[in-house]
């Protein structure tokens, strides 16, 4: 069991290291999307409540679990999608012919 | 007990959501980022659903459609109403933390008390301190940048706050430290919901002395929290993948909060603690100042002389809905051969990268989307500096007003431009109620009006003197 937690600390401050790395090479213009993709990404909480809510417990404790299921779920939703729904968004400038300027998609 | 294959899976799991955010590095891949996250979504959800300890199937199915339900209109929002969104959606993911948290303790207090070690409880009291605190805090937060009615916009202190956050802080403590030692003593289930009135009431009074110029770091700081009540989950479940996702969210937040405190030139502490557009009341009687005005003739007259333009937008932008307006008035100048650039302040807007989303939306490709340093390199050669309802993050004051508030804030050096020229709704100050020393300067010319309605105004005239569009 503290064998477990040792284990876990040592994932939790690796995973971190990592997580700092990949972020500060995250292009500035993606803030906003890399917000809403990292609460997706967050909302895997949704495991912890999947086993709360479908476990064999009593009514009031599955209750709890069935609301922060619903939460997360919402999250990954709509968390993927407007990150998607923004990162169509960004268009690089037409290669050809720059000089006309207008640049329509 | 997950099986080899379940652990695999959450292995997988993990390494997508790691490259998912790498991808993130430059537009181009970025999109291959989302379907990386979905697909380890996917895999963690159906590996744990598949669980032999899972048997209420049915209410699982209800809860995914519900989050389904609402996820869909809420991934629809205009993109002016990002930040709420993304502060509602901080508010989930500290909901559920929360929630899990107390159903675990209440689960293992009657299923097999030997289970609440003093490790696990330690991190399930983070987890709903946490996760409680990001809950209210966020929906206080969205509230604020919904501007919702009896919601003060700007920052409300009272006397011997500080003091009274710190005394809350330590009672949570000494409770937590007792439950932790004790959890299942007679009082201790009596005691946690304790825990959990007063993290919501924290959450409340943490966001409370914040104004709403804060916002982009306040919600990159509960996007911490956020992914914190995560990674504390992840302990008291003894799961890696939580572990690792959270940690993920967490320094994500980190990072962000980061570049928005040095784009503000504050400390965290500073943010949190030293509410903001306070100083400023007493100067605000000071003498009157005159602007200049410029009309839209003469204004586009001067753009049509230009080889380069620098465009700063701000919120007001965002609010005047002008962002498509903006496109069409670079469009007519990009015709006529000048050079076009953005300049995007880190805090512009309501959240990190919110004016770079709202430009890409109006097609303005992301390449013209320069970042405040690289720009202010070009500041003096530009001819004319077009100011699109932003405001303090041009303001000269923060190099030379040492009793501003915003003294010592790295700003786009608007006033180097050979012209400027500032788009203003009304003679009122900006967000965080401080005088513009800008418009006062020699060189600004002032357009007076609805962002919308005056660089539509300004393509009409342009458009109308190149005759044939």
């Amino acid at each position: 069991m503290t064998g477990d937690f040792w284990a876990t600390l040592y994932v939790f401050v690796l995973a971190s290291f990592i997580g700092l790395g990949v972020i500060r090479r995250v292009s500035r213009l993606l803030h906003t999307p890399l917000m809403s993709l990292t609460n997706a990404i967050s909302a895997i909480a949704i495991v912890g409540a999947i086993l709360v809510t479908g476990g064999d417990h009593p009514l009031r404790i599955r209750i709890l679990g069935a609301i922060a299921l619903f939460a997360s779920m919402t999250n990954i939703v709509s968390g993927f999608l407007i990150t998607d729904r923004m990162l169509k968004m960004f268009k690089a400038p037409p290669k050809t012919d720059a000089k006309s300027g207008g640049g329509h998609p | 007990m997950i099986g080899p294959v379940g652990q695999l899976t959450y292995i997988v799991a993990s390494a997508l959501f790691i490259l998912a955010l790498h991808w993130m590095n430059t537009p181009e891949t970025a999109r291959k980022g989302v379907y990386a996250g979905v697909a380890a979504t996917t895999l963690a959800v159906l590996v744990t659903w598949a669980e032999p300890t899972v048997v209420h199937h049915l209410w699982i199915v209800v809860g995914l459609a519900a989050g389904v339900a609402v996820g869909i209109p809420l991934s629809r929002v205009p993109l002016t109403a990002v930040p709420q969104r993304t502060a509602l959606s901080h508010a989930f993911g500290g909901i559920a933390a929360g929630l899990v948290g107390t159903a675990e303790y209440y689960l293992r207090l009657s299923e097999g008390p030997e289970w609440l070690t003093p490790f696990r409880m330690v991190a399930l009291i983070v987890e709903i301190i946490l996760g409680y605190l990001t809950f209210t805090g966020s929906l206080m937060a969205a509230g604020k940048l919904q501007e919702v009615r009896w919601m003060p916009q700007r920052a409300v202190t009272y006397p011997g706050q500080n003091l009274v956050n710190l005394l809350l802080f330590a009672a949570a403590i000494a409770l937590a430290a007792a439950i932790a030692m004790h959890p299942a003593a007679s009082w201790a289930p009596l005691l946690f919901p304790v825990i959990i009135v007063i993290a919501l009431l924290f959450g409340v009074l943490l966001i409370i002395p914040i104004g709403g110029a804060d916002m982009p770091t306040v919600i990159a700081i509960l996007n911490a929290y956020a992914g914190l009540s995560a990674v504390a989950m992840g302990f008291v479940l003894d799961s890696k993948l939580l572990v690792t996702a959270g940690a993920l969210d967490g320094s994500s937040g980190l990072i962000l909060a980061i570049i928005m405190c040095k784009a503000m030139n504050r400390s965290f502490t500073n943010v949190l603690f030293g509410a903001f557009g306070q100083v400023q009341v007493a100067k605000a009687g000071g003498e009157q100042k005159q602007y200049k005005s410029e009309t839209v003739e003469g204004a586009a007259q001067v753009l049509e002389q230009a080889s380069l333009v620098v465009i700063i937008p701000g919120y007001g932008m965002a609010v005047a809905q002008a962002q498509h307006k903006v496109r069409e008035l670079y469009d007519q100048l990009k015709k006529r051969g000048i050079t076009v650039k953005f300049a995007i302040h880190p805090v512009a807007g309501r959240m990190p990268g919110h004016m770079n989303v709202l430009l890409a939306e109006a097609n303005i490709p992301y390449t013209d989307l320069v970042e405040m340093d690289d720009i202010n390199h070009d500041m003096p050669q530009a001819d004319v500096a077009l100011v699109v309802g932003a405001n303090d993050v041009v303001n000269p004051a923060a190099r030379t007003d040492k009793g501003s508030p915003i003294y010592g804030m790295p700003i786009i050096e608007a006033d180097k431009a050979r012209t400027i020229f500032a788009i203003k709704r009304s003679k009122n100050p900006g967000f965080a109620g401080i005088d513009n020393e800008l418009y006062f300067s020699d060189r600004t010319w002032m357009l007076f009006g609805d962002a919308k309605a005056v660089i539509g105004d300004l393509v009409k005239e342009l458009a109308g003197g190149s005759g044939m569009h």
